[in-house]
């Protein structure tokens, strides 16, 4: 067997080796298991690691080659564990659904686990992905490949780090406010937001149910076109799902001729650490390298766009969460003396200070004589963001912002004030009001630590975005393996109470 | 502003409790992130027609037709109180 370096290995290298049959599935995942056992400890990227399964099912690819082939047969994968999966608990990384075991799978699960991908379990997120550093996380605190004390984003965060740790060969995310994005442009990998509608948010635990969208982390752009292609798709359950107009195609392109790329002045007007502000002009001057342009836009509500965000999530979140009751499923507060007791001390007792502080802003959002002040300025403030996209795409064809206005920062830095927390999504947010797709591709490095790129297309221009970002990141030649420096002063594990709030390995599929 | 009985109140009605401390802590988050969302009021939206949602479907309906859902067994499987094959709860306040 050729000796694989987990960090750098791409889904499309291991496609081959396995396909030459220079590999064998069952060795190749247990390539990650290894990595796993061997830097875990330190990363803390997953809630549960399913290896018995995946070794179990890796051998069953291998034997039943003739049955179990595809594009991504036997290639192994990282989920958040706000996707639900038969058989195996998904927590959201809250109390409230620590032994939470779903009776059904998530659309874009199950359409991976169709092609015989090879699940190495459920990864960590801020609590019902409510966070951009997976510090809200009731079970554990991530950290960063790049640097042990620093966060890996959030609130996909684990899948960020298993991919950059090389825990995993690509994974899957979701992304309400730049969930996706940002964790990926802090832990140096690929991070993709497709359109709205194009993915199944079927058994995505709803956060908020207008913005939400399920992505690849991966260590390529040409990974996260291979896994887009298998997770799109109008699927029955989703009343919001639509069919792409286009299939989504395997990148290629190495140049950028004639493509216009529209900078908007107020995305480096958002306080840019001078680091992201020099790799991200880099980055330019190579568009024009390849042949591209850039151009100066303006996205005049850019600014008002977070704060509609910070009333249209919770308010959807409020309603959302309000499921969480104690009666069918997940957390109940022990002897309830009546309903409301039961209501009131199961949630209260369930849910983590986040959640209860986005449930609180979205309650009041949404309560008489408020509601027009909040809500319904929030609408319109979405439309004027929506507009100004428009207006903007009639004279380029793709946007270029940096992804986060930061490197990664310190653990412990952002969990006290949670308006600079909400900063770490300042450039993301837009592109989820607009429901338009949008990628990180990591542009080099600060102060060691990786900077992220966004680029962001008109609706349904997934094969745009993803053709420029596949010549750009051939151009930037980053390198994907982290040091793993930093010490990790204090360990990430959080008080997990008694035993029965750990959730458990459950041995079924995959 | 924001007062602790208004904190109150949005508990009550979001069906959280809240301690007396919590109550002091919240009244003073919310109201700075009240105070940040408030910037919106800066801007002239009359005649601008709300978003609830980006995609112009409408009426999506699916074939009336039977289909298989969730057997009872697994509608409970993970309640955390059931008798007689149902949801069990207390008594009504």
């Amino acid at each position: 067997m050729t000796t694989l370096d987990p960090l750098r290995l791409t889904a499309r290298d291991a496609k081959r080796l396995l396909v030459d049959g220079e590999i064998s599935a069952a060795e190749l995942t247990k390539v990650f298991l290894d990595q796993i056992a061997a830097v875990e400890d330190k990363v803390k990227a997953f809630i549960l690691v399913t290896a018995d399964n995946a070794a179990k099912y890796s051998t069953k690819v291998d034997r039943e080659m003739q049955a179990m082939r595809g594009p991504l047969a036997g290639l192994p994968i990282a989920v958040k564990d706000n996707l639900v999966t038969e058989g195996v608990t998904t927590t959201c990384a809250s109390r409230m659904l620590h032994n939470y075991q779903p009776v059904y799978t998530a659309t874009a699960v199950r359409q991976v686990w169709d092609g015989h991908v090879v699940m190495l379990g459920k990864t960590n997120l801020d609590e019902f992905a409510m966070g951009s550093s997976t510090e809200y996380s009731a079970y554990q605190v991530t950290a960063n490949p790049w640097d042990l004390d620093t966060v890996p984003g959030g609130s996909s965060g684990g899948s960020a780090a298993a991919v950059a740790a090389g825990e995993a060969l690509w994974a899957l995310g979701s992304d309400t406010g730049g969930s996706v994005r940002q964790p990926a442009s802090l832990c140096g990998v690929v991070g993709m937001k497709p359109t709205y509608g194009a993915v199944s948010r079927y058994g995505l635990v709803a956060f908020a149910s207008s913005l939400d969208q399920i992505g690849p982390l991966t260590r390529s752009v040409y990974d996260c076109a291979l896994l887009l292609q298998h997770i799109t798709g109008r699927d029955p359950r989703d009343a919001t799902s639509v069919e792409l107009p286009e299939p989504v195609v395997l990148p290629s392109a190495e140049r950028l001729d004639g493509l216009r790329i529209g900078v908007p002045s107020e995305y480096l007007d958002v306080g840019l650490e001078d680091g992201v502000r020099a790799r991200f002009d880099e980055t330019l001057a190579r568009i024009e390298e390849l042949g591209g342009r850039c151009v100066e836009v303006s996205l005049p509500h850019t600014e008002y766009a977070l704060p509609a965000f910070y009333v249209i999530a919770p308010a959807e979140a409020s309603a959302n969460l309000a499921r969480f009751d104690g009666v069918r499923y997940g957390y109940r507060c022990s002897d309830p003396v009546d309903l409301t007791d039961l209501y009131e001390r199961t949630r209260s007792e369930g849910f983590g200070p986040e959640v209860k502080r986005r449930i609180m802003i979205g309650t009041y959002a949404l309560s008489a004589g408020y509601y027009d002040a909040y809500y319904g300025r929030a609408q319109r403030v979405r439309s004027l963001v929506c507009r100004d996209f428009d207006h903007a795409f009639s004279q380029v064809d793709l946007i270029a912002s940096p992804t986060s206005p930061t490197v990664a920062f310190t653990a412990g830095s952002r969990t006290s004030d949670p308006l600079a927390m909400y900063m770490s999504d300042v450039c993301t947010i837009p592109a989820n009001l607009a429901g338009l797709p949008a990628i990180s591709i990591p542009c080099g490095l600060s102060g060691g630590l990786p900077v992220g790129f966004q680029l962001i297309g008109p609706a349904f221009s997934e094969n745009r975005v993803l053709a420029a970002a596949h010549a750009l990141e051939g151009a930037i030649g980053f390198d994907t393996a982290p040091p793993f420096r930093g010490s990790r002063s204090s360990s990430g594990e959080r008080d997990r109470g008694s035993a029965d709030t750990t959730p458990r390995p459950e041995d079924t599929h995959p | 502003m924001i007062s602790e009985d208004d904190v109150l109140h949005v508990a009550r009605l979001a069906r959280l409790r809240v301690t007396s401390e919590e109550r002091a802590t919240m009244a003073g988050e919310l109201a700075r992130i009240l105070a940040h969302v408030g910037k919106m009021s800066e801007i002239d939206v009359t005649g601008v027609r709300p978003t609830a949602h980006v995609l112009d479907v409408v009426n999506v309906t699916r074939e009336d037709k039977r289909r298989p859902g969730l057997t009872r067994d697994e509608a409970l499987r993970n309640a955390p109180a059931v008798s007689d094959d149902c949801f069990r709860v207390p008594r009504m306040g």
